[in-house]
């Protein structure tokens, strides 16, 4: 049997993907919120451990002698229960961002077995998810990272009033920030791209057939 | 001059294991579809004709035998002849509609053009065209949650037409529709096998199809059990139509 020659042209622009990742989000709002949510309740949580930490080493090395010495006198025990913290709150925002990405795109096993039968390659399935799962992380992780900052500059506040504001470490708070960001991001693209991965690979009429 | 075939199988055969018990469900099914034939597969649930259906359509790979569509062995290709394939040779209908829920109806008829290569002013030229062919103008910006039964079938339709293809597959078309909604849709894609030429390769159970039908295929436990043309049909019709009324 002698094969045709079939002239291969299959695309999606970026900008349709862009517009129907877009629009997912929008019309998914409940969903996307309860998503972005908890990405949120994880980079916040290790948002406000990473930031008490920053305020406790800025005030030891800025704050007058009296709480220094406390504080210094704390800081060995301090350091420990930091330490446990992060990992904990680290752990924390792992399972729950994953296990949400991971929930809300293998539900969508049938549209991605839809999808394959329009003429969908993996790569499209992988690009659409790519991007929704990039702004559910971005924006949960920006605001998860804000609203842990905030958070403990308040408790910073209410304890040590003016001082909090003076020896405030808006460096190191940037750096984590950032750290927290990447992770969360990171994170929701992982938990995203793989069950979507999975369904991409599966034969149209298995992915369809996929009960969740 | 004989007629082309579009679809041909031979000796098809599909085990599913069913954890470690295998599950024959389709045991040697030799087949031949012509151009611009209308066909139904017919059989009772659990006779194999989805996961007959599923072959034919280059979505599920068999376990043994060969599907060939348009002449071109389902087995050779790659990953990405075989997504064209599905983009520009076949357009799927299904029971369930699958439309996808976050998109207008305009939007799902629009997706496979685009996947196509198509331009999206010329895509949505086309797709409103196709929504007025399938009888649904004026609601091309709902969801496809706003829509009732028929209607996404409607637009199910119209997608599975939008990038020309040779074949329509048609997986229990009428399965979740009312009768009257039914035979509007089983009219409809009688009407577009006539005017667009397309074979229509329909798996059901439902005999208002017969009607329609140039031949009909009976499937019973993985095997045809025999496959009646249009003629012999036509005698058949009042015995039938006599039996789904009681």
């Amino acid at each position: 049997m002698t094969k045709k020659k079939i002239e291969k042209q299959l695309s999606l622009p970026f900008r349709n993907a862009f517009q129907m990742s877009l629009r997912s989000l929008k019309i998914r709002f409940g969903r996307s919120i309860i998503v972005t949510m908890s990405i949120l309740l994880g980079i916040a949580f290790l948002m406000s451990v990473f930031s008490s930490n920053a305020f406790t080493n800025a005030l030891i090395e800025k704050g007058p002698e009296a709480l220094r010495a406390t504080m210094q006198q704390n800081s060995q025990e301090l350091r420990t229960r930091s330490i446990w913290l992060v990992s904990l709150s680290l752990l924390v925002c792992v399972v729950g961002i994953v296990n949400a990405m991971l929930m809300s795109v293998t539900e969508r096993s049938r549209e991605i077995g839809t999808m394959k039968c329009l003429g969908a390659l993996d790569r499209f399935v992988m690009e659409l998810f790519l991007l929704e799962s990039l702004a559910h992380g971005l924006l949960g992780s920006i605001a998860g990272a804000i609203i842990g900052i905030f958070a403990i500059t308040i408790v910073f506040l209410l304890q040590h009033g003016r001082l909090a504001i003076s020896v405030f470490p808006a460096g190191a708070l940037l750096k984590y920030s950032l750290v927290s960001i990447i992770l969360g991001t990171t994170l929701a693209v992982i938990g995203a791209l793989y069950p979507a991965y999975v369904s991409a690979r599966m034969e149209p009429a298995e992915a369809m057939r996929r009960e969740v | 001059m004989p007629k082309e075939a579009i679809v041909r199988t031979i000796g098809l055969k599909k085990t599913y294991m069913l954890g470690k018990i295998p599950l024959p469900v389709l045991k040697g099914i030799d087949l031949e579809i012509l151009k611009g034939e209308y066909i139904s597969i017919m059989g009772p649930s659990g006779s194999g004709k989805t996961t007959l259906f599923n072959m034919i359509g280059g979505l599920d790979k068999p376990t043994e035998g060969k599907v060939y569509i348009d002449e071109v062995d389902v087995a050779q290709l790659d990953a990405y002849e075989l997504a064209w394939l599905r983009c520009r040779k076949i357009g799927y209908i299904f029971q369930t509609f699958n439309l996808i829920p976050v998109m207008t109806a305009l939007e799902n008829i629009m997706l496979p053009m685009i996947f196509a290569g198509l331009s999206t002013d010329e895509a949505m030229e086309k797709a409103r065209q196709l929504l007025v062919t399938v009888g649904l103008g004026e609601r091309i910006h709902h969801k496809p949650f706003e829509l009732s039964g028929g209607q996404q079938q409607r637009v199910a339709i119209a997608r599975a037409l939008a990038n020309d293809p040779a074949i329509i597959l048609a997986d229990e078309p009428t399965g979740n529709l009312d009768l009257r909604t039914g035979k509007e849709i089983i009219q409809l894609l009688k009407q577009m096998n006539r005017e667009k030429k397309v074979s229509v390769i329909t798996a059901t159970h439902d005999l208002k199809m017969l009607d329609v039908s140039d031949r009909v295929v009976w499937v019973r436990d993985g095997l045809i059990e025999r496959v009646e043309d249009r003629a012999n049909l036509d005698i058949k019709i009042g015995e039938v139509e006599g039996e789904e009324a009681g």
